[in-house]
């Protein structure tokens, strides 16, 4: 019997020009970058590992060791086990690590790969294995935050277990954030005085010292005990609207140890963070560290201070769907329309939870873009007049285009150094987004003014 | 020495000099797991024809091999810049089921319609041949009903190495050779092959012939037009550079239309100067003066830079570098250049060097040197360590390396914004090596440099 298959096409095809998006293997590296003593292997070529590496190298200015299963024609022909095992006897003998986070690529899902069957028949003669974890991340599936939430899922559901009982800790999985984000989220933990597992940590593994000794693998990261203890959490918090309509790792916490997920949008803005403090006032039963109470204050000292240099101030953002989310969230309390809001992503949530965040009054003049290019974005940008650009560095060529400023947020930054110090979450995040935002602002009006005032 | 341990099927790929007898094994596939520097056949074929600034470049595929190579190299065109801009068919799950033909075709029929290009290439990707797509039949397809040259490059990432990338290139660029007009080019003509133009390097090259009175018809690939490619052929000799990338491309031409070939390198005084000479005296028989005019510009250009180069070479006596490059030929130029700034190269390695390449290496090098094929990290890390080298000559995915263990880096490699090529070029180098390792600022780094300078408050760092 031949299947009808109903797939429709919404639109006419168009080619991607200028992808606002990335494959879903290139996310899975963040997640086995942010495990303890862990290495990611890409089951795949040679180039997707190495094009990977210099992505995120160029970001994080750090090594990025990526291990890569390198097929050949026989490989592709022949199936990609022996590759796979040798490649992972390679790394264990090279590397030592604790872990091995294994993602495939469109070429090993393409020729059928069953990867976790591959793996049972994997056995080495080691004393100390490491833990491996597969996940499937085709890289013509979705874009790189699904390969990044799915290496996370993956990494819980394979790890996780429910073995302590009285356990009073709290299970935050951040989404794909800067290490200044990180350890901005773990500063608040420690301040709350409330116990954490975060999943995955890369503040450490992306964003390290200088050696002092030569590192194999860069400290950091979360341990592999820890990641069992996921298990035996009291709650989890779980950053991502658009995440919060998906299967993800809290939710299947959820499911199968009782574990209550509390989804809530990425603390970008006074009112996403006070969502998250909430949050943890109520797991944690215990007041707000006096250091936020002055922190925000602070912050909506400044908002007053600021208000109007950015009231009706048009912005273009764009990036992935839940940092567009945030950012929104943040760009819409302080009075900045964000007249352009675009996303590489196709989740179909997009717009739906930007209603619910963006005025009512202005919706209409807002442009959503799901599954959008840079080429579309720009299109639409030079439509609506925007003042500035907050996203990426990819946005930079639309920037100097329209001879409209460009605010860096989010991965990747290229042209600028920095990229993994940049926050964005918090008061402190809001805080340092807040100054940007109207200092850009006002240094366009100062720079363009024929007079130079020396006073805003 | 370090506790790194280097795999035993990698043994064969590195070589003491002075220590063990040459047996060195190359040209052969990474090994799975070890981390290898080098890229696949797609990147291969992307390097080489990215600079081709009026052709549509099409990667038929998923959206990674397209998303990560976006302006990914330093090559500058005079007019327009269709190659910057990143293209994908961008196929999705069930493309894989269906074929991904039609995305192909129409994308390809959008694409020409709005920037009218001169020709388009079609990088075939990892899973095409896998799903079945008839890409040549969609090209030949739309070549017709657009009229302009539509070339597959067939380059999926899993079928060699990225030299096979380079053959796949040159392949595609020989179907467009000898389609154009040769009537008006000069009896002293070359092409420029393997130079990419790189922060305008290819401008200051094609400068350097002009100057002696050689008509330059094309340039592989640095802002190149299809139009100079299609009458490349009329050009009386091709000067590769970058041996690697481009031998195939001018064998090819030398047997299909006699032209012969000969390899240069434009990097450093002493290769910058013998590139001249060697095309003069290629000449010699149609022109004396060209022979003069080559010696006038060695001798000016030498005299411009020489007092900013000996006062490099004065602080950079005796400083210890590593070499790691794509191609070993450039390599050679490099340890030449290095020396000739008073540095010891200690450490020299290439992703695709063959074996008559690592032969000379071992020549050019002292004893203790290290020479390293399709090294990886942690091999790089471990002799960088040892042989204590002060800087790095690499490209962006060594920096890193370098800089955490306290080490200079200068690039080297295809994305870097500074013109290496050349007398200015040469200037310039030595400036990037000077600025890196007299930099003030590894005194604060961990490790030998804090020990040297007492104790530290902060404890062990």
């Amino acid at each position: 019997m031949i299947m009808k298959l109903n797939v429709q096409e919404k639109t006419e095809y168009t080619a991607t020009r200028n992808a606002c998006k990335l494959c879903s293997p290139l996310g899975a590296c963040f997640v086995f970058r942010g495990i303890k003593k862990s290495m990611p292997l890409l089951h795949g070529s040679q180039g997707c590992s190495t094009y990977i590496r210099r992505y995120l190298i160029s970001h994080f200015n750090e090594p990025v060791d990526i291990a890569s299963s390198n097929f050949t024609e026989e490989t592709a022909v022949f199936g990609g086990a022996a590759n796979l095992f040798l490649a992972i006897d390679n790394i264990i003998k090279q590397y030592e690590p604790e872990f091995i986070g294994i993602a495939t690529t469109c070429l090993s899902e393409t020729i059928g790969d069953d990867v976790p069957l591959i793996l049972r028949k994997y056995s080495n003669k080691c004393t100390k294995s490491p833990v491996i974890v597969s996940v499937s991340t085709p890289s013509y599936s979705e874009t790189h935050i699904k390969g990044f939430h799915d290496s996370v899922k993956a990494v819980v559901s394979a790890v996780a277990r429910r073995d302590i009982t009285d356990a009073d800790h709290i299970n935050i999985f951040p989404g794909m954030l800067s290490p200044a984000d990180f350890r901005h989220i773990k500063e608040i933990f420690t301040d709350f005085k409330a116990d954490y597992i975060m999943l995955p940590d890369y503040s450490e593994t992306l964003d390290g010292p200088c050696w002092s000794h030569y590192q194999k693998i860069p400290d950091g990261g979360t341990s592999i005990k820890d990641i069992e203890n996921m298990g035996s959490s009291l709650a989890s918090i779980e950053f991502g609207k658009i995440l919060a309509e998906d299967k993800s790792a809290g939710k299947l916490l959820e499911e199968q140890f009782k574990i209550p997920c509390y989804s809530l949008g990425i603390p970008i803005g006074i009112n996403e963070t006070d969502a998250f403090f909430a949050a943890l006032k109520d797991i944690t039963q215990k007041p707000v560290p006096k250091k936020y109470i002055k922190e925000r204050a602070r912050l909506i000292d400044a908002y007053a201070d600021g208000h109007k240099y950015v009231f009706e101030k048009r912005a273009v953002v764009y990036g992935e769907e839940d940092l567009v989310v945030g950012l929104c969230s943040f760009l819409t309390e302080i009075g900045v329309i964000p007249v352009v809001c675009a996303s590489g992503g196709k989740s179909g949530n997009l717009r739906k939870k930007l209603v619910e965040i963006l005025p009512h009054s202005q919706l209409a003049d807002i442009k959503i873009i799901e599954g959008a290019d840079f080429i579309e974005i720009g299109k639409q940008a030079k439509e609506m007049d925007p003042d500035f650009l907050i996203g990426n560095s990819k946005g930079y060529k639309i920037a100097r285009e329209l001879k409209k400023p460009l605010i860096r947020a989010g991965f990747p930054i290229h042209d600028r150094l920095g990229g993994a110090r940049i926050l964005h979450v918090g008061y402190k995040g809001a805080q340092q987004l807040f100054d940007a935002v109207s200092n850009t602002i006002i240094a366009s009006a100062q720079d363009s003014s024929n007079v130079g005032y020396m006073y805003m | 020495m370090t506790n790194i341990a280097i795999l035993k099927e990698r043994e064969t790929q590195i070589y003491h000099k002075g220590i063990q007898t040459f047996d060195m094994t190359c040209e052969t596939k990474s090994l799975a797991g070890s981390i290898s520097q080098r890229a696949c056949v797609f990147c291969g074929s992307r390097v080489v024809l990215y600079p081709v600034a009026d052709a549509l470049h099409l990667i038929h595929g998923p959206v990674g091999c397209a998303a990560y190579t976006w302006d990914i190299r330093g090559s500058l065109s005079s007019g327009p810049e269709l190659h910057r801009e990143s293209f994908s068919t961008d196929l999705q799950e069930k493309d894989i089921i269906f074929g991904g033909e039609k995305k192909l075709y129409k994308a390809l029929i959008q694409l020409i319609n709005r920037y009218k290009p001169n020709a388009a290439f079609v990088y075939v990707t990892c899973i095409i041949g896998i799903i079945g797509d008839d890409v040549n039949a969609v090209c030949k397809k739309v070549s017709e009903e657009k009229n302009i040259p539509v070339l597959p490059v067939h380059s999926e990432g899993f079928k060699g190495t990225k030299k096979d990338g380079y053959k796949a290139a040159c392949n595609a660029l020989a179907k467009l050779i000898g389609t154009g007009p040769v009537g008006d080019i000069s009896s002293c003509s070359l092409n420029i092959m393997g130079e990419f133009n790189i922060a305008g390097e290819a401008w200051t090259i094609k400068k350097y012939y002009e100057k002696m009175g050689i008509e330059v018809v094309s340039i592989f690939t640095g802002d190149s037009r299809v139009k100079n490619i299609k009458r490349s052929h009329g050009a009386l000799l091709n000067v590769v550079q970058c041996s690697g990338s481009m031998m195939h491309l001018a064998k090819i031409m030398k047997e299909k239309y006699g032209i012969p070939f000969i390899r240069v390198s434009y990097f450093g005084i002493h290769d910058m100067s013998k590139a001249l000479y060697d095309v003069a005296a290629h000449f010699q028989d149609k022109s004396q003066q060209i022979m003069k005019n080559a010696q006038k510009i060695v001798k000016d250009e030498i005299n411009a830079i020489y007092p900013a180069i000996r006062q490099y070479k004065k602080a950079l006596m005796g400083k210890k570098a590593a070499i790691y490059v794509g191609g070993a030929f450039k390599a050679f130029s490099l340890i030449r250049a290095l020396k000739s700034l008073g540095m010891e190269v200690v450490l020299a390695g290439s992703q695709t060097g063959n074996e008559d390449d690592y032969k000379i290496l071992k020549e050019m090098c002292n004893v203790g040197t290290v020479i390293l094929d399709d090294a990886n990290p942690l091999e790089l890390s471990k002799y960088c360590i040892e042989k204590s080298v002060d800087i790095f000559v690499g490209g962006v995915k060594e920096r890193p390396i370098a800089y955490k263990l306290g080490i200079g880096f200068c690039d080297h490699n295809h994305e870097r914004k500074i013109s290496l090529a050349g007398y200015s070029g040469m200037l310039n180098f030595a400036k990037e090596v000077y600025s890196s390792v007299k930099s003030p600022v590894w005194q604060f780094l961990p490790g030998k440099n804090i020990l040297q300078n007492g104790n530290s408050i902060f404890g062990k760092l």
